[in-house]
């Protein structure tokens, strides 16, 4: 009851002021913005990206990914060698102290495998992410077309993050 | 020496070598035990398939000649490059204005298995309806990877599934059923629409 409250309670604010960066913490790791795509109906994947920022003076690592959305949740790198696509599960993503990983400049996402809904453009829905060492964070995903929809104010999505 | 200890002797040098030739064509074959990537062996576009579309038509090669076309590969069970590749040319399509009218982008997809033919018509009402996704079966999907010069392959998972590595390049094809080279989305959105221009008018 408490969570679904919480749960409205953000949603109205992020209604009222959507000019409120959109950023989580846990611990020494700040979560930026994260997004994921409008889906097709009965898509049966969904992605997401983020930006995570090391401020700590340890290295620390993201071990799991966990949402109502969805069944299952993954961490996915995609590449493309000669022309062809591919894509393998990451397990642990590393997070350096100092340092940001940014999930669409380094072709990382997150896989939300059998989402129960088709997600639709300027919806949210949240998810639990899992540091080894910061511990678990409740975040929000907001769902946008593009990559570069990014809060107005957050200036680190400027720069071609076409 | 008795028969039975040649006998022995003889069979043990048997295994060796067996054992020798199995060690030496694992070390030489990476990947064995995976399926081998579809390989075309030629660079060459063109080449007779027949697949059916997400609305149940069948569409062949006879069928696009006099019309250009673009085909991209992929799979719905992709969550990043293939619908961001619908949606991109959903977008350029609307760009396009009337020259868009003469161009058909086809979707093919690697994993017909999944991907059956409601799942697509579902997934297709999020993109331009202009754009058609097709499917085949295992040699008919061959086909038409091998006629657009293209790769899959399918790759187990540790959670016992698979996913699809694939071509990620848009092809062009001209009125003639010619390649015309390949769009690049990642390249300025003018050069991408011109070049879709130049094969709407070519």
């Amino acid at each position: 009851m408490f969570r679904r409250t919480a749960a409205a309670l953000a949603a109205l604010i992020a209604l009222m002021a959507p000019s409120v960066a959109h950023e989580f913490k846990a611990g020494m790791i700040e979560i930026g913005h994260p997004w994921s795509r409008p889906t097709p109906p009965s898509a049966p994947v969904a992605s997401g990206y983020m930006t995570l920022t090391n401020s700590g003076a340890e290295a620390d690592r993201l071990v799991e990914i966990s949402s109502p959305l969805s069944e299952r949740a993954e961490i996915h790198r995609s590449a493309i060698e000669s022309g062809v696509a591919s894509m393998r599960p990451v397990e642990g993503l590393p997070l350096e102290p100092g340092t940001t990983v940014d999930f669409a400049a380094e072709k990382l996402h997150v896989m939300f495998i059998g989402p129960e809904r088709q997600l639709k453009d300027g919806e949210r829905f949240p998810a639990t992410l899992v540091f080894e060492k910061a511990g678990a964070v409740e975040v929000e995903f907001v769902v946008q077309r593009r990559a570069d929809e990014a809060a107005p104010e957050d200036h680190s999505g400027h720069g071609g993050s076409n | 020496m008795s028969g039975l200890r040649m006998f022995r002797i003889a069979a043990w040098a048997a295994v060796a070598v067996l054992a020798g030739l199995l060690i030496g064509f694992g070390g030489l074959l990476p990947g064995t035990g995976l399926p081998e990537p579809v390989e075309t062996g030629t660079a060459r576009v063109g080449g007779p398939f027949e697949l059916s579309s997400h609305k149940g038509d069948t569409v062949d090669n006879a069928k696009l000649a006099g019309k250009p076309y673009l085909v991209f590969f992929g799979f719905t069970h992709c969550p990043d490059i293939c619908p961001t590749t619908l949606y991109e040319l959903t977008d350029l399509m609307a760009d396009l204005g009337p020259a868009s009218d003469r161009i058909t982008p086809l979707f093919i997809t690697v994993d017909p298995e999944r991907d059956t033919q409601s799942v697509l018509a579902e997934y297709m009402t999020a993109f331009d309806g202009r754009i058609i996704a097709l499917r085949g079966d295992k040699a008919a999907t061959d086909a038409a990877v091998k006629a657009f010069a293209a790769h899959y392959r399918k790759v187990p998972t540790d959670d016992g599934g698979y996913t699809m590595d694939h071509t990620a390049g848009v092809i062009l094809m001209d009125g003639e059923g010619r390649f015309a080279g390949t769009l690049d989305l990642h390249e300025p959105r003018e050069t991408v629409l011109a070049k879709l221009r130049r094969l709407a008018d070519a």
